[in-house]
């Protein structure tokens, strides 16, 4: 049965909230003039020629630092966890992998927030060092706090691809290994982690791409000067009102999160469905 | 033995590091001292307080409006697209899945100015109306791709048998085609509830004067540094999400599996 006028309806949803949005702010990227109207636009590059600045260049560069460093971070932390989880029995495996779920159901902002009550000036850490007669330390409001925050949002992100490809792994395979003299290192480096790595690349965008582009974190746990791509984007939509330069801003992150995913889908052709052109 | 006992540790540290902060943040909710991370006596003062604070009560109830419409709309509209969808000619298909992945794939902040960006160009206000709009367009494409694996899943021939026995095809649609792919609705629905009940970036762009959700809410409070009565909210929100994690759990152990591998 071909029912495809149902999807008419949505279709035009389509068109009116995804396509034209992202054409309005491609259209606003490339002209400058009054904003919210059409009527004054004048073609023009200097949203991007501003974007040049090294004041900006470096916002950029701090991100992409931030987000690689989030991603290197959770990688070394979470694949030894993935690997101990998806070696348990199935009963056990299940309710760790509910633990590891749970705090992602719980509100992002109220994770975030946890963090600010350890971490803060007043905070449960700096207490427990100052009953211990050393002094408060600094440890909110720098690079490390965002970069905690991030890797502990994103964790999960990681542990979980990983696990649901090592947990697939055909068990002969690692027989099959040891049987030919592999040993435990071996088996690892030839066998297990190749297989595992369309995990890896799984968990790598889905860690990569939410840490380039928070502005969440970074403000809440790096102060309120703290900038990242994001916060940019923020700061130019909700309190420059440069909605131009905003929208520049928003196109240059996603052309470059959408490159990024170009090239690790090419490591990775286990997906399915649509999405293959992005 | 001394491997065994490394990766138990590990795995303890890994645990204790996920759940520190939570439960940290619940002890401090019944905590008497306001700022400090000192403890100064048991209290429910902080939950009180939260209960008659109007502004985390005016947002606590459009996060719930805003769910459970953005959940129903989005499940309406997104069951129906993926039908049709379904049975288009790949080519087409392509197209329209190639499209209904950007906002999933976009950063929320993209999507979210993108929305901004439009109600601003039509000159709408502001409110209610373009939160809801915002959350709805973000929750299809979520319910789309939770529906159609169902619609690949199930047989071809069903819908064509009950026609040759004289169904009209809506008859055929509410009697065969629904009810097969009732769990792919169903995922959809919740996926669309707990999106839309977590979502910060698009609603903050998004909201009104007047009009905010409970994530904005703690956003702005914490901006201001530790407050008590977050910690009650926390604590509050955390247990409300264990209970419906145990409701769905004792309902199918299943498709907990299934949306972890999703989110």
């Amino acid at each position: 049965m071909r029912m495809k006028w149902t999807s008419y309806p949505y279709i035009l949803w389509m068109i009116i909230f995804i396509v034209v949005p992202l054409a309005l702010i491609l259209l606003y990227s490339f002209t400058v003039g009054e904003e919210g109207g059409i009527t004054n636009l004048r073609f023009s590059l200097d949203n991007f020629r501003r974007f040049l600045d090294p004041k900006y260049l470096d916002v950029l560069w701090i991100s992409i630092n931030l987000a690689l460093k989030s991603t290197l971070i959770t990688m070394v932390l979470g694949y030894p966890l993935a690997m101990i989880i998806a070696k348990e029995k199935p009963k056990k495996r299940n309710v760790m992998i509910l633990l590891l779920v749970i705090p992602m159901w719980m509100n992002f902002l109220l994770r975030t927030y946890a963090w600010l009550t350890l971490l803060g000036k007043n905070g449960f850490i700096n207490y427990i060092i100052t009953k211990l007669g050393f002094a408060p330390l600094n440890l909110i409001y720098n690079d490390r706090a965002v970069l905690l925050g991030m890797v502990y949002n994103f964790l999960p992100f990681m542990v979980l691809p990983i696990y649901s490809v090592l947990v697939k792994i055909d068990k002969s395979l690692i027989e099959a290994a040891e049987d030919l003299g592999a040993n435990k290192f071996e088996v690892f480096s030839k066998v297990t982690f190749p297989l595992s790595i369309p995990g890896i690349i799984t968990g790598i965008t889905m860690v990569f791409m939410p840490a380039v582009s928070t502005f969440v974190i970074s403000r809440l746990l790096g102060g309120g000067q703290y900038m990242l791509i994001g916060n940019l984007v923020e700061q130019q939509y909700l309190w420059v009102g440069d909605w131009h330069f905003g929208s520049a801003i928003s196109i240059i992150m996603m052309a470059f999160i959408l490159v990024t995913m170009a090239i690790t889908a090419k490591f990775d052709n286990q997906k399915e469905g649509g999405g293959g052109l992005w | 033995m001394v491997s065994r006992a490394l990766k138990r540790l590990y795995t303890f540290l890994m645990f204790l590091f996920i759940y520190a902060p939570i439960v940290v943040l619940i002890i401090f909710s019944f905590n008497n001292a306001r700022t400090r991370g000192t403890w100064s006596g048991f209290t429910l003062k902080w939950y009180a307080e939260l209960f008659r604070d109007k502004e985390v009560l005016t947002a606590l109830y459009y996060t719930i409006l805003v769910a459970i419409l953005s959940a129903i709309i989005s499940t309406i509209i997104g069951t129906i697209a993926a039908i049709g969808i379904y049975g288009m000619t790949k080519v087409r298909r392509k197209i329209i899945l190639n499209l209904n992945y950007l906002p999933v794939l976009n950063p929320d902040i993209v999507t979210a100015v993108s929305l901004m960006t439009l109600f601003r160009f039509l000159r709408i206000e502001f409110g209610f109306i373009t939160l809801l709009l915002s959350h709805i367009t973000f929750c299809i494409p979520y319910v789309i791709l939770s529906i159609l694996p169902k619609l690949r899943q199930m047989n071809k021939h069903l819908a064509e048998a009950a026609m040759d026995l004289g169904a009209t095809p809506f008859y055929a649609l509410r009697k065969v085609i629904i009810p097969e792919i009732k769990p792919g609705i169903v995922t959809g629905a919740l996926l669309a509830f707990t999106l839309s009940i977590d979502d910060f970036v698009i609603s903050f762009f998004n909201k009104g004067p007047g009009v905010s959700n409970i994530s904005i809410t703690v956003y702005s409070m914490a901006r201001r540094g530790i407050n008590p009565v977050i910690n009650a909210l926390s604590a509050l929100m955390f247990t409300g999400l264990i209970i419906l994690l145990l409701i769905i759990n004792s309902r199918s152990s299943k498709s907990i599996g299934e949306r972890g591998d999703i989110i």
